[in-house]
């Protein structure tokens, strides 16, 4: 067969390939956290999270006991002062982010997930399949989030689950409509219909040709979305409507010792302080990747 | 064009569409909010007058609340009050919800007001001008400090501006915001400093960021090199070619900048005390008071909607593609 | 000699971060009036150059070295000012994209007016005269229209006048007639010639289509990797070109006056940028020394005005034998694929009517029309792709289903479809070698030893290495991404290959390269092949019978050679009329 080819096709064997050098992991990580705004990110990320999961082993105090009087300022046996309850305000602010992170990250994967699903299906199919999806997901668009999150939350109580799966279908209506849009934009592209003019079956289009090209603007949605979630339940704590008081809760922290703030504003400033950190962290890390997964335009000749 | 052929031009046709997606879309909502309220929470006899009442009082409040008609009965009941301003009565005190939340309205639309007077020029301009000295020092430290103020919750902003202004570093500012009940928001003007400026912090991450894209891309377009080209002076570049193209997406932002904030002050008025509708829903939530819960809710949400389709009408009006228009016979 | 209204001396583009010249030792000159025809491929930097007299260059370039003077006055050396005063009245730009290139947000009427400024403000009757000039409607109405309202031909059209309005001396364009219909291309270079002439304006005409550049320009320089290789009198450089590459190109070029076969150039272009070392073509060329490869050639005239860059210049190659005709049977094939009546809509708008026709076995049909005719519809339809659609089509003798999801996995293996966009048909997110493989298993359940032979099989089969298996498309220029499409038809071993206008995204060489694949895999494999182009010269080097389509019709069909000498439809004639010839033309200079 190799003797029929000509010689000008021959001679293209000879050219090198231009292109990028490798693939792997490691590679892509290090490019990755090579921009500044990942890196700086990532290690406020970090911080926070570290604080969150070893806090409550390294607590030495107990953030339910009495332990002195309310809005004591920093001590020895207080690094950080009392509460509005005479509570240490470090141990709580140690054990206070579990909830909200645990909370937030479930929401964020269920609603991620749902609206991932949904946003493929309504972009593959189109027709009616699509405008009955996205019709009902438009009711949930319809309303301002923090609304719908405190209707239905002082409806029908504050428990954990409720609260992820309110979060999370108030996320899921947002992220099916911008996987939806790359969706449609992908369906469009030559080879997805070369696949269906082969004959490749709708499942393995959508898993295999459709969705990891869409798995770019997903992850950057759900950076958005966990940004948000911890901005909504730590808010919906702040409102009084916490999870489980009086467990230590950032928000919730927030709501009782606002009033003390002249006094000892170490309840405050601690819980809101990491907060800040980890939504600015989160937010800055999704905004890397989104510049970083965006392949940059092409030049011309 | 003339009014019958306006009426009749695909250009009606398209904003028409939008308008009654629009006002299914609020019908939809008041069917979310009834289902929510009034049938979803169980016995609101009980919830309003709690475990310990009485048989018969409990009988008395059911009866007063049509408790005992069929879902469907109650909910056109319940339409039909709205519809003709009936808006009910407090739970809590029996005075009329309108009454009640009347000075409400007006203080959060001052707030808002306020808010979008500042906040909305003061964040498309520095759009437009990042986007004009695009990678040069001032554009960068913008966009990084725009970029960590993205993320924040509102309350923490808020939180922030407290500790800063008003309690522990400087004591300008009054820590809260509150009003004698009943009085206007403007009678103490520096009440609102803190609650606008937290605000204005909020809106101005995406809006700026949303202006800068827009009009980068514009500045970057082929047309635009064209422009250049031609040798055009720049006042003309920027002012009759680049902005016509840039305002229409912005525009488009804006109306759903004033969305977001007619759902977002909840947190803020909660946290200044400011004596708006978020504390007042707060307050009802408390109380349990569902009259008042239902009506606020439902205030909002249709401002919410209406200034989405607002959004959707102007973006298809300043679109000359989208407005359609006859195609010359090809040569 | 008329005074040379243009003189470029030495001009030098370089990237930003200084690493690489994109332009390099570019002078030339033009005289009043004159034509001067740019040549060259993507990546040899000619529309760079276009820009350049301009004083322009895109976002992260920069003007290295060089002087451009332009009716005596030097544009490297002007003032911000002096250069805005410059633009649009002493050089003017006429672009690629007339639609991209008009602000969508203002009229027509205003954006023209704009080019006035400087003289008397454009009044109405200036616009007017204006349009007319271009041979656009002269009303007032059509001045209120925006881009979008107007067609291609006339958004050009528009361009052009802008361009011409103050009667610069110098008009840049930069490939103008690009996606525009043969009949309006040629009206277009009709009306550029006769302003160029009336007005005395030298222009640089850029393309990288020879036939234009044969029909308008009296000189042309020929662009590669960022330097001139050779320029002079456009007869000349057509008829005998002194540099191995003008030759290569020139024999890559389809013919439409002979048909001859067309031969590609090996290996690859430089992506981009002068080869500060060596010739740059030394690594494709079949005269290349050891000296070729020292140290750049500079440029020595071998006639009057006729400049050449290269060491052999004298000498010619031995021209290598010529790829065999296409296959010419005494009768026709028994038919593979038979149409009839094949009706297909958008929505309610109908756009094919009725078309009838068939393929015979290992037969090459061409299917040629102007954008609009329904040629990429029917093609879609046959394999199976358009969803609304009627009629009848049987395929080996068997009835065939309409929707490629009905077909049997038999005839969906049998026909194989290769798309016009190489960027777009392949998942970028799998290897080249995967997606070859995923065809594979869709037909076949083979062992993973199995599988890759085969893949590696057809990759060769396409000249491509076997490295290319475990690339990314990103990685892999066009005409590479479309061998390996055409790779991906032959893997399920075809009958029947449909290509839709698969070199038209494509440079001449490259084109080339693939029209002689497909011949040889006509050849070898008796592959039948409809051939979907707008392109006629193409066809008449690799095709049997050739149809001609217009606004959904059939209007003729019939042997290749037959349709071409005695054209029986008018819209035949309009082709073959209207489309640029180069034969022709490298005899009688372009009249100006």
């Amino acid at each position: 067969m190799a003797g029929n080819v000509s010689a000008a096709l021959r001679g293209a064997m000879r050219q090198p390939v231009t292109g990028a050098v490798g693939r792997g992991g490691w590679r892509t990580a290090l490019a990755f956290f090579a921009q500044p705004s990942a890196l700086v990110g990532g290690m406020l990320t970090a911080t926070v999270l570290i604080i969150v999961m070893a806090g409550p082993l390294v607590a030495w105090n107990s953030p339910v006991d009495f332990i002195g009087a309310p809005f004591e300022l920093p001590s020895a046996a207080t690094p950080l002062g009392t509460d509005i309850m005479g509570r240490d305000v470090l141990a709580r602010v140690l054990s206070g982010g579990t909830v909200i992170l645990s909370l937030s990250a479930i929401a964020t994967l269920l609603g991620v997930v749902t609206g991932g699903a949904l946003g493929l299906t309504a972009g593959y199919f189109k027709g009616t399949i699509d405008d009955l999806i996205m019709r009902l997901l438009d009711v949930l668009l319809a309303f301002p989030q923090t609304i719908l999150a405190l209707l239905f939350v002082s409806v029908l109580g504050s428990s954990f689950t409720i609260i992820a799966l309110l979060v999370a279908a108030i996320h899921a209506p947002q992220v099916a409509r911008v996987i939806r849009a790359a969706t449609l934009k992908v369906r469009g592209e030559d080879f997805v219909e070369y696949a269906r003019g082969i004959g490749t079956p709708s499942f393995w289009i959508i898993t295999r040709e459709i969705a990891p090209n869409v798995v770019g603007p997903l992850l950057v949605e759900a950076g958005l979305r966990f940004t948000y979630s911890i901005a909504l339940i730590a808010g919906l704590s702040f409102l009084g409507l916490a999870e489980n008081p009086p467990a230590p809760n950032w928000g919730l922290m927030l709501n009782e010792n606002l009033i003390g703030l002249p006094q000892n504003p170490w309840p405050v400033i601690a819980p809101v302080s990491l907060i800040a950190i980890l939504t600015v962290g989160v937010n800055l890390l999704t905004d890397a990747y989104a510049v970083w997964s965006t392949p940059r335009g092409g030049g011309g000749s | 064009m003339r009014a019958s052929a306006l009426l009749h031009s695909p250009l009606a046709a398209l904003i028409g569409r939008r308008l009654a997606l629009g006002l299914l879309t609020i019908f939809l909502v008041t069917v979310l909010v009834f289902v929510a309220t009034e049938v979803l929470p169980g016995d609101a006899a009980r919830a309003v007058l709690g475990r310990g009442a009485n048989a018969t009082r409990l009988a008395a409040l059911r009866e007063e609340l049509h408790l005992n008609a069929p879902v469907t009965v109650r909910y056109a009941r319940w339409l039909e009050d709205l519809a003709t301003a009936r808006l009910g009565h407090s739970l809590v005190n029996g005075r009329p919800v309108s009454v009640l939340i009347g000075p409400r309205v007006v203080n959060s639309s001052i707030l808002l007001a306020v808010t979008g007077l500042i906040g909305i020029p003061l964040a498309i301009l520095a759009g437009i001008a990042a986007a004009l000295w695009h990678g040069r020092r001032a554009d960068r430290y913008l966009s990084i400090v725009t970029l960590a103020l993205a993320g924040l919750p509102e309350f923490v902003v808020g939180i922030g501006l407290i500790a800063v202004f008003a309690t522990l570093v400087f004591h300008w500012l009054p820590p809260v915001s509150m009003v004698a009940p009943g009085a206007s928001v403007l009678t103490k003007p520096e009440i609102l400093v803190l609650p606008v400026t937290t605000l204005v912090l909020v809106i101005f991450p995406y809006l700026f960021r949303m202006t800068r894209a827009t009009m980068i891309g514009v500045l970057q377009s082929e047309y635009m090199e064209m422009a250049v080209l031609k040798g055009l002076p720049r006042w003309r570049l920027v002012f009759v070619h680049a902005l016509p193209n840039a305002i229409p997406p912005t525009i488009q932002v804006v109306a759903l900048t004033f969305a977001y904030l007619a759902g977002g002050t909840v947190m803020i008025e909660y946290l200044f005390g400011y004596a708006g509708l978020g504390q007042g829903l707060m307050e009802a939530i408390k109380a349990r008071d569902i009259p008042i819960i239902q009506v606020i809710v439902l205030l909002l949400a249709t401002v919410y909607v209406l200034l989405n389709v607002a959004a959707d009408v102007v973006t298809i009006l300043t679109t000359p593609r989208l407005r359609g228009g006859r195609t010359w016979q090809a040569m | 000699m008329s005074l040379s209204a243009v003189r470029v001396d030495g001009l030098r583009i370089v990237t930003a971060n200084l690493s690489h010249r994109l332009l390099d030792d570019i002078s030339f000159n033009i005289a009043s009036g004159e034509v001067l025809g740019v040549v060259g491929e993507s990546g040899s930097g000619k529309t760079t150059l276009g820009l350049a007299l301009l004083h322009h260059c895109r976002h992260g370039l920069a003007f290295g070295a060089g002087v451009i003077r332009v009716d005596g006055k030097n544009l490297c050396a002007e003032s911000t000012a002096g250069l805005r005063r410059a633009r649009g009245r002493l050089v003017c730009y006429v672009p690629q994209d007339p639609a991209s290139a008009l602000n969508p947000a203002l009229r027509v009427g205003t954006q023209l007016a704009e080019c006035f400024e400087s003289r008397v403000r454009g009044g109405n009757a200036d616009l007017l005269e204006l349009l007319a000039a271009v041979k656009l409607p002269p009303h007032p109405e059509f001045l209120d229209n925006f881009p979008h309202q107007l067609s291609g031909g006339q958004l050009q059209r528009i361009a052009i006048g802008m361009a011409f309005a103050n009667r610069p001396r110098l008009i840049v364009m930069d490939e103008p007639t690009t996606g525009l219909d043969v009949t309006t291309q040629a009206h277009v270079l009709d009306t550029v010639r006769r302003l160029c002439r009336v007005h005395g304006v030298a222009a640089l005409y850029v393309t990288h289509d020879m036939g234009v550049v044969a029909a308008i320009a009296q000189r042309v320089a020929v662009v590669y990797a960022g330097r001139i290789v050779e320029i002079g009198p456009t007869a000349r450089v057509l008829e005998d070109p002194a540099h191995p590459y003008t030759r290569a190109l020139v024999r890559a070029v389809p013919d439409l006056s002979t048909g001859n076969p067309v031969s590609g150039i090996p290996g690859q272009a430089p992506e981009f940028g002068a080869d500060e070392r060596c010739c740059a073509f030394a690594a494709r060329c079949a005269l290349a020394r050891r000296a070729c490869g020292e140290s750049v050639p500079a440029m020595v005239a071998v006639a009057p005005a006729h400049e050449v860059r290269c060491l052999r210049c004298e000498d010619r190659e031995t021209v290598p034998a010529q790829a065999p005709a296409p296959v010419a049977w005494s009768e026709r094939p028994p038919p593979l694929l038979v149409a009839q009546g094949v009706r297909a809509f958008y929505g309610r708008h109908e756009v094919l009517h009725g078309v009838s026709f068939s393929i015979g076995a290992g037969e090459c049909v061409a299917l040629v029309g102007e954008s609009g005719s329904g040629k990429t519809t029917l093609a879609r339809c046959l394999a199976g792709l358009h969803g609304e659609v009627a009629g009848a089509i049987e395929f080996g003798g068997e009835p065939l289903p309409l929707a490629a999801g009905a077909r049997s996995a038999a005839a969906r293996r049998r026909i194989q479809y290769i798309f016009q966009n190489p960027y777009q048909s392949f998942n970028p997110r799998r290897s080249i070698g995967a997606s070859l493989a995923t065809t594979l298993a869709q037909f076949e359940r083979s062992e993973r030893v199995e599988e890759r032979r085969r893949v590696l099989a057809a990759l060769d089969r396409v000249a491509l290495p076997a490295s290319i298996a475990g690339r990314y498309p990103r990685d892999l220029s066009g005409g590479q991404r479309q061998r390996a499409a055409i790779a991906r038809a032959l893997i399920t071993d075809p009958d029947l290959l449909i290509c839709d206008e698969i070199t038209s995204a494509l440079d001449v060489s490259v084109q080339a390269v693939i029209t002689e694949l497909l011949g040889e895999l006509q050849r070898e494999r008796g592959l039948a092949m409809l051939f979907v182009t707008h392109n006629l010269a193409l066809v008449r080097g690799i095709t049997q019978r050739l149809c001609v389509m217009q606004a959904g019709r059939l209007v003729e069909e019939g042997p290749t050679e037959d349709v071409m000498q005695r054209p029986q439809a008018a819209e035949t004639r309009r082709l073959l009329r209207d489309s640029p010839r180069f034969a022709a033309a490298r005899s009688t200079p372009a009249v100006c």
